[in-house]
């Protein structure tokens, strides 16, 4: 499902002095429908790099990022956008909502962009900030105003509303207690089942291993800090 | 009055105007610029209208001048005198006998023929001004056909008066095309816009000229579920019963007491020459006017 | 699938300075593109040669029209080019007195384009009024109200009211949020937001604020001298800038 060959990937400062900083060279990895991959490697060792260069956020200079048969590294705007919308899914650590929009509009927003109608699409909303126990009064509040832990899993109810063939997590069970934590873990799982592709960036390592089926440390393809 | 050419105009500045009229009357409703003159009158007392009635008039002409409908109001038999001592024409208050009619806000009761012309003074030609300000743009507008806003005035008043409360300058359509103005006359008389005789419209001030030749379709605008209505006073004319015509109030003393009269003075008339009398009436010829 | 706006190598001079000049992209459906620079960038010119209020001196805007397909806007005649910006194009202005008519009320003002499109049933068009003065939360009993007596949130509210009662395919906005208070920018970004999405619109918003282009764009393009210099997805420009100057304007936004 993903298939990542020989990229890189090198950040130019033109207002410090041009400065030329290569963080990535000759990554590969292929992750198959199912699977479960982990990326790891020390703080800087570029796995939020990587993830971004997978979703589209951050350019690629060279190689291939094939989700599907999309090149992301060559692929036209409205090309990913439409990747992010029908089989990519992101789950990031913060929350981008737009101010004042109610946190029930927030989780169904994945389904309403991909043609859900809204009873529906609100109701598997619904469903999913019960599981992720965001108590019932919160769902009409904008989530912008919600703690740390209730703003993650807003995210997660978000990311996994929509059943993306592809899904990237960054650090999906950072501040949640262990009840949520379960059940974070149980969702990525049987989203696993349901044949999703995930690329994960897990500091917890209990959780790592619980889900991953395989980890990818990242630190070889850092020039720098390649051994 | 030898001192001046006949009509007062001289007969250049009578050939500008009248090829401004041909145009106006082979584009109906469109209004056509023309280079007004100083009158010996100020602005807004009918110097368009005059402007026009020079340029028409030939010697055999008979000349009638109403004011709201009336022949005797100090604007209305200046302007008759004014024509009476340069063009040396005839002059009548019969609208029957006249054939060239110069009005100031009505059109006369009795319907006109072929024969006869009826000038109208216009203060402002232009019926989009009350929204758009910019001559350029109504001007394209026109062109253009673009004429939306005119029913936004309408939908405006039907929101504020529950009803389409324009009563005078109701603006109309001539001949599917150009939206006009039909100066300040009551919407009474819109329906009489359709008529045999030649319609010509003069605004001296705003420069322009516009016409409708006779038998041409006039449409007043209005919405499907608010459609044009004329309007009058639910009454009959005090002074010659008729139930036919737009009449005018009047408070006739301090206690309120109030007379309903037609606002076409030759029109009463003739009606009570006829033996007509209103509720407050007496036969013809025995008042004291 | 045909783009909704096909622009070709468009430039437009004032004399020997530089308006805008090769200016080139595509605009699918339901696609919203932000246009950001600061001013005299060139984007308000830009703006205003692809929506037809300048005639740009090289160059191709084609839209897809409903009845003949792409048409170059800037060859087409006159009242063609109006009735679309009646119809299928809508403009939203910074200053909300630019775009209503400000002695006529907020039903009137929403009425307007339907009449100009020639709906005559005074109870259809009120209706349809009220319907869409609610989309844009503004009640029904403001309905007979001068815009003169709105706030400015309320008016940016009612242009786009009137700009969308026709059911436009593209809507062109120029600083939508300047000049109001950041938390009636929220309100109006997230009711733009929703009526994208709804009305399967194509946007192209011109702004100096990154924070709109990144809640509203799915695209972005910067400006800079009449030049365009960086375009791409949105988060991806914001996030990963590759030009000197994109770097200098993204670093230079005071976090909050």
């Amino acid at each position: 499902m993903i298939s990542i060959e020989n990229v890189s990937k090198s950040f130019v400062l033109h207002n410090q002095g041009a400065a030329q900083i290569p963080v990535m060279q000759g990554a590969s990895l292929r992750v198959a429908v199912g699977e479960c991959v982990a990326l790891v490697g020390a703080s800087g060792a570029g796995k939020s790099t990587l993830m971004r260069m997978i979703y589209g956020n951050y350019l690629t200079a060279s190689g291939r990022i094939m989700i599907g048969d999309v090149d992301v590294a060559t692929a036209a705007p409205r090309d990913i956008i439409q990747l992010r919308r029908n089989t990519l899914g992101y789950v990031s650590q913060f929350l981008r909502v737009v101010p004042r929009v109610s946190t029930l509009d927030v989780v169904a927003e994945p389904l309403l962009a991909t043609g859900t109608a809204y009873d529906d699409a609100i109701n598997t909303a619904q469903q999913l900030l019960a599981r992720l126990n965001i108590p019932q009064r919160l769902w009409a509040l904008s989530p912008t105003t919600f703690s740390g832990g209730e703003q993650q899993r807003v995210n997660i109810a978000r990311g996994f509303a929509y059943p993306y063939p592809a899904l990237l997590l960054d650090e999906p069970t950072a501040s949640l207690d262990p009840t949520n934590r379960a059940t974070v873990l149980e969702m990525i799982n049987e989203a696993k089942g349901r044949g999703a592709a995930i690329i994960g960036i897990f500091h917890d390592h209990a959780a790592r291993d619980a889900i991953c089926d395989r980890q990818l440390d990242v630190t070889k393809y850092t020039p720098g800090l390649a051994a | 009055m030898s001192d001046y050419n006949f009509a007062y105009l001289d007969e250049q500045t009578k050939r500008m105007i009248r090829r401004a009229i041909l145009k106006g009357l082979a584009i109906p409703g469109y209004q056509v610029p023309f280079a007004s003159r100083e009158m010996p009158m100020p602005y807004g007392w009918g110097t368009g209208g005059v402007q026009v009635s020079a340029a028409v008039l030939t010697p055999d002409d008979t000349y009638k001048v109403i004011d709201q409908g009336a022949d005797d109001t100090t604007n209305a038999v200046s302007i008759r005198r004014f024509f009476q001592k340069t063009a040396g024409v005839d002059v009548t208050e019969a609208t029957s006998e006249a054939s060239v009619i110069q009005t100031r806000h009505r059109i006369p009761e009795q319907d006109l023929r072929d024969d006869q012309i009826l000038v109208y003074q216009v203060p402002i030609p232009e019926p989009l001004r009350f929204l758009e300000p910019s001559e350029v743009e109504t001007r394209k507008m026109h062109s253009l056909e673009e004429y939306g806003l005119m029913h936004v005035k309408l939908y405006e008043d039907i929101s504020q008066h529950g009803d389409i409360a324009t009563a005078y300058a109701y603006p109309v359509k001539v001949e599917g095309r150009y939206v006009m103005d039909p100066s300040p006359i009551p919407k009474f008389d819109n329906p009489k816009l359709e008529m045999a005789g030649i319609q010509l419209f003069g605004a001296g001030r705003e420069q322009r000229i516009y016409a409708i030749p006779p038998y041409t379709q006039v449409v007043s605008l209005d919405f499907d579920d608010y459609p044009f209505q004329p309007t009058k006073a639910d009454h009959a004319c005090d002074l010659c019963d008729a139930t036919d015509s737009y009449l005018d109030e009047l408070i006739v003393d301090d206690a309120g007491g109030r007379l309903f009269m037609c606002s076409d003075t030759d029109y009463c008339a003739t009606r009570r020459k006829q033996g007509h009398i209103g509720a407050q009436g007496v036969p013809y010829g025995e008042d004291a006017a | 699938m045909t783009p909704l706006l096909q622009v070709e190598n468009i430039a437009k001079f004032y004399g020997a300075r530089i308006g805008c000049t090769d200016v080139a992209f595509d605009l699918y459906p339901g696609e919203v593109m932000g246009i950001v620079g600061e001013s005299g960038s060139g984007k308000s010119t830009l703006l205003n040669c692809l929506a037809g209020h300048l005639t740009p001196d090289r160059g191709a805007v084609r839209f897809d029209t409903r009845t003949q397909g792409l048409r170059d806007t800037v060859t087409m005649s006159e009242p063609e080019r109006r009735m679309l910006s009646r119809t299928d194009w809508a403009f939203v202005h910074q200053h909300a007195r630019d775009g209503l008519r400000m002695n006529v009320s907020a039903g009137g003002n929403v009425g307007e384009r339907l009449m100009a499109v020639n709906a005559r049933h005074y109870g259809d068009i009120r209706a349809k009024a009220i319907d869409w003065l609610g989309r844009v939360e503004i009640t029904e009993d403001r309905i007979d109200d001068r815009p003169t007596a709105f706030s400015g949130g309320m008016q940016q509210r009612l242009q786009i009211a009137r700009n969308l009662v026709t059911a436009p395919r593209l809507v062109f906005m120029d600083e939508p949020t300047g000049g109001l208070d950041v938390s009636v920018q929220a309100r109006l970004l997230d009711l733009l937001r929703g009526l994208v999405r709804e009305m399967n619109l194509s946007a192209i918003i011109v702004t100096h604020d990154l924070a709109v282009v990144r809640l509203l764009a799915d695209r972005l393009m910067v400006m800079k001298d009449g030049h365009v210099i960086e375009t791409g997805l949105t988060d991806q420009v914001l996030d990963d800038p590759q030009h000197a100057y994109t770097q200098l304007l993204v670093s230079s936004v005071l976090q909050v």
